[in-house]
């Protein structure tokens, strides 16, 4: 993998949130979600930083980042389309739902469209099995897809 | 254990699965119809092992806490459902433990077919060793079949378009990582079993591992998914040790194969002591193992012991004997029995020329106590003078004379285990990281349970802050300002009224200690006057003093930053009355501790190196202890000293100094001002070097005798905690003699009656003449592993730590410590203060690391210089920079880093062409002359390459260095 050299101002940025967060009790979790509330991502560059000022050692963080799938290494598109791929979604057919949609959209799994405009990812569970099989939108649920509702997403995104 | 000389076997520790549980009470219970009797909070894997039945494991290690994830270790528990596992199920009273059935077969089967359908290089191909930890379970549970496959979708297909090792998508085939000179990464074989990643935690305190990904995804990597090579891996070796497949293992075990037999036997290199089994294939070290009955280091290891050990087989070791008339002469090699008898000649017409003490010898830190005994031996009985000294001159000496004053004994308090019971930890003038890692690993470990940490050196070092350590307080002193900082620290313990009044009526007197007290209150050591002048915050004084003070058991570790200065002796006595103030000596956890730089650097003091002292620092002006030699020895013993390494270099200068033996040290890289080192072995007519490589000094020296290395000998090696540890023969000498032979040889060759057969006989002279190693034998040293002096009558087991009920002098004695300014100093000419120490992967001048592949890590000496220095001088990383003292200048290249503070620069002394004791100056210890390494006011600037004295050293050193071609034999 590429590094790139994390800029002096992210760097600062990135600091001023470990600083403000660090006291918390576990604080890893809350400044990685800083970050990226922030950033859009957390960029691999900046691991080192968090490290020193946790005094963790590079490798922990990292182990942490890559645990968590919500933390991504690059920004996503302008939208975040997540399929449910669990088993309650699996057995109501999801796998046809995620080979419409990477079709319509012409990408797969943990891809970005060229224009940016959209990421979709695999997902298991959102908690919504009752509306097998389910999708989250940009953080919004929604359930009981079928193909009027895939168009719709795939129009929505593209716009 | 009892270990034979020749050892036919591999030797086989024991896994328990679990560490050791310390607990009081016993329980009993049942695994499968046998009762077992073991400590509460014992797991049932260690219980059932204890009782002799070994549960399949693959997660569990004996030196890591349980994990509980491989679900291998199952066991059926009467009256509970289920199968919990072993590993992580405390035994209970009466509890009844099945760890064999047909339904627990069937688990154990079926799990280890899910890990071969995943492992798929591994099984029955006999890939790799073939005989991993996962080899041997994968036969036990009786695996034949393996339904799933082996197209193990993490381990060997590279998918289409994923670039392999990818952020968290990584499920694919990663390449293996050869980056590491020792050791191979093969993620193929790796089942994620997290023991790797656990050693590096818990045994080592680096986290230089992770698992990355979560699920099927989960893969080892080392650093944020980095080269081993690139990541914050120090190399220490627990990680390979761990490992229960393939996945990481020695590259030495991959291309030769498993050793075959193998020896308990104690590493030649720092003063920690490791014990390690040098495993043996043919006459080839395959690997070095550490052995976890060693009492030092408890199956731990260092980078240095674990691996660096190619330079007993590296093609500079010199195997034959040399000789030549002058030292412009090149090198001709002759045999052993030629190159004694010149010796002797030369030893014997010098004598006669120049007088009885024109000749003297210097003992060597890195060789066993018998070899240093028969050392100072020969130039006592042989020379008839005391001219006899040992690198401890340069490093410990001040412990030795300060300790001695104080407390009664040279050495250190405590034993090493003693650190899981302290409290506050006070390190001085000392980087264990670096120095004495595996030490620092055990440190560390206390340090994450809580313990506190208190650093004063001027540099921001690894204790200072790293991963998992911040020390509570750094005092960042100037360099030269210890005694004016302890003393500080000392005033705010008096001042405050946090001494230990009961502990000092008891056991010092009271008196001494009122006296001291009075001193130590005066203003002038007040934290706010010794702020200024040492540049610290005179708060983290005070805040230092009360913890240590208050803060349960405190124990000081200190290093050659304490005592290579003006004031080293000093300072050790502040050391020493700060732990009688406080109370803080004789019990677990407590202590003041030298951190011993070399191997023997304890023994060889222990064994009456000393010009001033025989075996056991007993003043050689005391007519009884002569007489104990004179007796045996059969001569008149010189009742005066005998001169220090320092003062036969300047009667060389003078002319009355012309010969001496030289054994296991490099006086003319290690020793303070290079130049008149120099200057004073070339005035001898006979300087004898007996070494395994052609070192600096050899380049003045008119005899080489080939040296033998810790593989090559029996003996004994005394580590920091005063621990005697065995060094056991696992290779023939290559040069012929192992090195107390030789010494043997010359002995003889001089007229001695000298007539060992073995190591041990030595060992027991040494016993029979010093009191303080009465009881030690090789015999008891075989039975019980290692024994800590004093060791005698009183004490048939050693000591692990000292003055329990009293002092060994009677009363511990206070002693003031006024802070003189050491007469170096910085002015206009030279601003900066210069600084020396050490780093992780090199080891003292270098001569061993330096010809093996650790110089991947340390290729180079580089100058530690803060940014505002280095910009005020245009200097950029990297740049070329020249260091100027009053005594003379070097070349090396800058590292710009605010580890070292404004004012100071920090450079290592591994490489020779660097030549760092060109810059230090000859002022010493005003008790023992241990040079002031650590203070030289320098300037630096800009440079284009080597200085003058670089250039024409080299070329001196190429010259004096050539080997004659051998005449064609007639």
């Amino acid at each position: 993998m590429t590094m790139q050299p994390a800029s002096t101002e992210i760097a600062s940025r990135i600091a001023a949130i470990v600083q403000e967060l660090k006291d918390l009790e576990g604080p890893l979790l809350p400044i990685l979600h800083g970050i990226q509330e922030e950033f859009g991502h957390v960029p691999h560059d900046v691991l080192p930083v968090i490290a020193d000022g946790l005094n963790l050692s590079r490798a922990e963080v990292h182990g942490v980042v890559t645990f968590y799938h919500d933390f991504r290494a690059k920004p996503a598109g302008r939208h975040v389309l997540k399929l449910c791929q669990a088993e309650a979604c699996q057995s109501m057919g999801s796998d046809a739902v995620a080979a419409k949609i990477k079709q319509l959209l012409g990408i797969g799994f943990h891809e970005t469209t060229r224009d940016g405009s959209v990421t979709l990812e695999p997902v298991y569970c959102l908690g919504l099995c009752a509306c097998s099989p389910s999708a989250m939108l940009d953080g919004e649920v929604i359930g009981r897809l079928d193909d009027e509702k895939i168009e719709e997403i795939v129009a929505e995104v593209r716009s | 254990m009892n270990i034979k000389a020749d050892f036919p076997t591999l030797i086989e520790e024991l896994d328990y699965g679990t560490p050791e549980s310390k607990a009081q009470k016993q329980v009993t219970l049942i695994v499968d119809g046998r009762s077992i009797s073991v400590p509460e909070g014992t797991s049932i894997m260690r219980a059932a092992m204890e009782g002799g039945v070994e549960i399949p494991k693959l997660c569990a290690t004996d030196m890591l806490d349980s994990f509980g994830s491989c679900r291998v270790c199952l066991v059926e528990i009467e009256g509970r459902g289920g199968t919990p596992a072993s590993c992580t199920t405390p035994v209970g009273e009466g509890m009844v433990v099945r760890t064999q059935s047909e339904r627990l077969d069937a688990i154990r089967r079926g799990v280890m077919e899910l890990y071969v359908s995943d492992h798929p290089t591994g099984w029955n191909e006999k890939a790799g060793t073939g005989a991993s930890e996962f080899d041997v379970v994968a036969k036990s549970v009786g695996l034949t079949e393996n339904r799933f496959g082996i197209e193990g979708r993490n381990h060997v297909k590279q998918e289409n378009g994923v670039a392999p090792g990818h952020g968290s998508l990584a499920v694919d085939y990663i390449a293996r990582d050869e980056s590491n000179p020792y050791f191979t990464y093969d993620p193929a074989q790796c089942i994620v079993c997290s023991r790797c990643v656990r050693a590096c935690e818990e045994v080592q305190g680096t986290f230089a591992l992770t698992i990355e990904g979560r699920g099927f995804e989960s893969r080892m990597v080392a650093g944020m998914h980095e080269d081993f090579i690139a990541s914050e891996c120090v190399s220490c070796g627990a990680c390979v040790q761990a490992c229960p497949t393939d996945a990481l293992r020695e590259k030495t075990v991959l291309e030769k194969g498993m050793p075959e037999r193998s020896a308990v036997t104690t590493c030649a290199y720092c003063g920690v002591g490791c014990s390690f089994k040098a495993e043996v294939k043919g006459d080839e070290v395959i690997r070095m193992m550490p052995y976890k009955d060693g009492k030092a280091n408890h199956g731990h290891s260092c980078v240095k012991g674990r691996f660096a050990y190619g330079y007993a087989t590296h093609k500079d070791r010199i195997l034959s004997p040399m000789i030549r008339e002058k030292v412009s002469d090149p090198w001709r090699e002759v045999s052993w029995e030629e190159a004694i008898a010149y010796t002797a000649k030369e030893f014997r017409r010098i004598q006669y020329q120049y007088g009885r003490t024109s000749i003297g010898g210097i003992t060597s830190s890195r060789c066993t106590n018998e070899e240093t005994y028969l050392v100072q031996k020969l130039v006592r009985q042989g020379f008839r003078n005391n001219n006899v000294d040992t690198c401890a001159r340069v490093c410990h000496s001040p412990t030795g004379y300060g300790l001695g004053q104080t407390y009664g004994t040279s050495a250190g308090t405590q034993d090493f285990d003693s650190v899981e019971f302290t409290d506050v930890a006070v390190i001085i003038g000392a980087n264990p990281v670096s120095a004495h890692p595996v030490f620092a690993s055990r440190l560390k470990k206390r340090l994450r349970q809580g313990a506190k940490l208190i650093v004063l050196d001027p540099r921001r070092t690894e204790m200072v802050k790293s991963a998992h350590v911040e020390a509570n307080y750094h005092l960042p002193l100037k360099p030269g300002t210890n005694v004016a900082v302890l003393t500080s620290l000392a005033h705010v313990i008096v001042t405050e009224g946090l001494f230990d009044e009961a502990f000092i009526r008891e056991r010092c007197d009271w008196t001494e200690f009122q006296d001291w007290a009075s001193f130590v209150a005066l203003p002038e050591n007040s934290p706010e006057t010794v702020g200024k002048l040492s540049g610290v915050d005179p708060e983290l004084i005070r805040g230092a003093a009360r913890l240590y003070a208050k803060g349960g058991n405190g124990a000081i570790y200190y290093g050659l930053g304490v005592t290579e200065h003006s004031q080293g002796s000093t300072t050790v006595m502040a050391i020493a009355n700060l732990a009688m103030a406080t109370g803080n000596i004789g019990r677990p956890g407590v202590g003041v501790n030298p951190l011993r730089g070399q191997n023997n650097v304890q023994g060889s003091c222990d064994m009456g190196s000393f010009p001033h002292e025989l075996p056991g620092y007993r003043h050689i002006s005391g007519e009884a202890v002569r007489d104990i030699y004179e007796t045996l020895w059969g001569v008149k013993l010189d009742d005066e000293p005998g001169l220090r390494i320092p003062n036969m270099l300047d009667a060389a200068v003078d002319g009355s100094f012309k010969g001496i033996y030289i054994q296991g040290e490099d006086i003319l890289q290690s020793d303070p001002d290079t130049k008149h080192v120099a200057a004073g072995l070339a005035a001898m007519e006979c300087v004898v070097v007996h070494d395994l490589f052609l070192n600096e000094t050899a380049n003045y020296a008119h005899v080489f005798l080939p040296g033998s290395t810790f593989l090559e000998k029996d003996g004994t090696f005394t580590n920091a905690e005063r621990r005697i540890n065995m060094v056991r023969k696992v290779l023939e000498p290559k040069a012929r003699y192992a090195d107390w032979e030789a010494t043997q040889e010359l002995a003889r060759a001089i007229g001695l009656d000298w007539n060992y057969q073995h190591p041990s006989e030595i060992m027991d002279e040494i016993a029979k003449t010093t009191p303080s190693f009465a009881g030690v034998s090789f015999d008891l040293l075989d039975r019980v592993g290692s024994v800590q002096w004093p060791c005698n009558e009183k004490a048939p087991l050693g000591t692990p730590i000292m003055h329990i009920d009293s002092f060994v002098r009677g009363k511990g004695k206070f002693i003031r410590t006024e802070y003189v300014a050491t007469d170096e100093r910085t002015g206009p000419r030279f601003p900066l203060l210069l600084t020396t120490g050490r780093i992780l992967s090199q080891y003292n001048v270098g001569a061993q690391t330096r010809r093996t592949e650790n110089v991947m890590w340390h290729s180079e000496d580089r100058l530690e210089i803060h940014p505002h220095d280095a910009e005020n001088r245009g200097l950029r990383d990297g740049d070329w920079v020249r260091l100027t003292s009053r005594s003379g200048e070097t070349t090396l290249r800058a590292l710009i880093t605010d580890r070292v503070s404004p004012g100071v620069v920090y450079t290592t002394f591994h490489h020779p062409d660097t030549q760092a004791n060109v810059i230090t100056t000859d002022f010493s210890d005003w008790a023992t002359n241990c040079p002031e390494y650590k203070v030289t006011a320098v300037q630096v600037g800009a440079s284009n390459g080597p200085s003058d004295w670089q250039r024409d050293y080299d070329e001196q050193a190429r010259n004096s260095r050539r080997i004659a071609p051998l005449q064609a034999a007639e």
